[in-house]
């Protein structure tokens, strides 16, 4: 598979909150306004990048000449633990700016679906290391657009007059129902109509 | 009195799914067919129970300072162990699960369960606030997979036992299928209404 196809089937058709509700939690939780979803985005997407490139080396590299594969998730769940407490410490010594973007996203990462959903698919795909590393990479970026696009639709519905049950979370789901359903237009076959395998 | 109510909080009053909105990510993903919506029920009311067992049992000899790396150990441990029990034993129940079944680790209702509960809890306590967390959250994913398959497809899928397929077909539905509910909008649109429901239901009470 090409990596423009990886690249265009993680963002649009397979897109991670769209077609397989990965990384629901702050999808709802850290939508409301267009900032904080456009840091939670590159925080989850700078994640999904590096765990998927390192949590593929462990898995090449230790777990299977050992033929230790039963331990996957276990290992996969604690790599991506410590690294996003590891790139939190590197973060705030390098660039303190970019701490102060990301920094209160970062721990809300480790239990994030998105993550360890992507490392499990990078092997079942049976991706070598780059295209593990462009699907860590699209999928961050299919996550990073669908919470901008559902915050900025949130921040104009905050302003509309919803009805009381509705306001708040279930005005949410049934806007995210309505872009999944536009989204469903990304298909499968558009990879095959552009030459793409 | 105050043990059912351990049981009985997660049924309605604290349901995960509707009230507290936890672990969405696999209830919207394998709510397709309801015979995947009980299996993802039992490996999570599995993890959960033991989960909470394990980790009030250990509450006083866990330090502090690394208290969820550990609960994320017992926890990834018991889910390694219920994604070889299934590939075992109902290996079509697996492939269906597929990705989600390793998500269980990452279930926000486990670790959540873990950190708010049983880690301040008795042994006794934390196992009936698990089953009753894990009821609710299968009575939640059940209704949503039965509402999808229903409109979607017309049918029931339960586990083939002797004779019987598995598969119930309701007359009417069977033939005018809405597609749409068993695709992915269809799970967040259903999410939406059912949300509003409760939402209003709950309000509803209030007010009386």
């Amino acid at each position: 598979m090409s990596y423009i196809a990886i690249l265009l089937t993680f963002i649009f058709i397979n897109n991670f909150i769209f077609s397989q509700f990965l990384g629901m939690c702050p999808f709802i939780g850290v939508s409301k306004n267009s900032e904080n979803a456009i840091g939670m985005g590159a925080s989850v997407t700078f994640v999904t990048t590096v765990a998927s490139v390192i949590t593929w080396a462990i898995y090449y590299f230790l777990l299977v000449p050992f033929s230790l594969e039963y331990l996957q998730t276990v290992t996969f769940i604690l790599v991506i633990a410590s690294l996003v407490q590891l790139l939190e410490m590197v973060i705030q010594k390098i660039s303190p700016a970019l701490y102060k973007a990301l920094g209160i996203y970062l721990p809300l990462i480790t239990t994030n679906c998105a993550v360890l959903g992507i490392a499990i698919i990078n092997i079942t795909n049976g991706y070598n290391v780059m295209e593990a590393f462009t699907g860590g990479l699209a999928a961050g970026l299919g996550f990073t657009l669908a919470i901008v696009l559902m915050s900025n639709i949130r921040e104009k519905l905050d302003l509309q007059p919803v009805r009381k049950a509705y306001r708040g979370v279930p005005i949410a789901f049934i806007s995210a129902g309505l872009m999944s359903l536009a989204f469903m237009a990304f298909d499968k076959s558009l990879i095959t109509n552009l030459h793409l395998v | 009195m105050s043990k059912m109510k351990e049981l009985s909080k997660g049924l309605f009053k604290d349901n995960p799914i509707f009230v507290l909105m936890l672990g969405l990510c696999p209830v919207l993903g394998v709510s397709t067919q309801v015979s995947n919506a009980i299996g993802m029920s039992a490996g999570v009311m599995f993890v959960l129970l033991f989960s909470n067992m394990i980790i009030s049992a250990l509450r006083k000899i866990i330090p502090a300072s690394i208290h969820i790396p550990a609960y994320i150990v017992v926890i990834a441990s018991l889910v390694s162990f219920i994604q070889m029990v299934m590939h075992a034993y109902v290996p079509s129940v697996y492939n269906a699960l597929g990705v989600y079944l390793p998500l269980i680790v990452v279930n926000c209702i486990i670790l959540g369960r873990a950190e708010a509960f049983a880690s301040k809890n008795t042994v006794v306590d934390s196992m009936l606030d698990a089953i009753g967390m894990s009821i609710g959250f299968a009575l939640g994913l059940t209704l949503i997979a039965l509402i999808r398959e229903l409109f979607g497809s017309g049918t029931i899928t339960l586990f083939p036992m002797g004779n019987f397929s598995g598969v119930i077909n309701i007359p009417w539905f069977y033939d005018n299928p809405i597609r749409v509910f068993s695709l992915a909008p269809g799970a967040l649109l259903i999410m939406g209404f059912l949300k509003a429901f409760f939402d209003w239901n709950s309000s509803r009470k209030k007010d009386k």
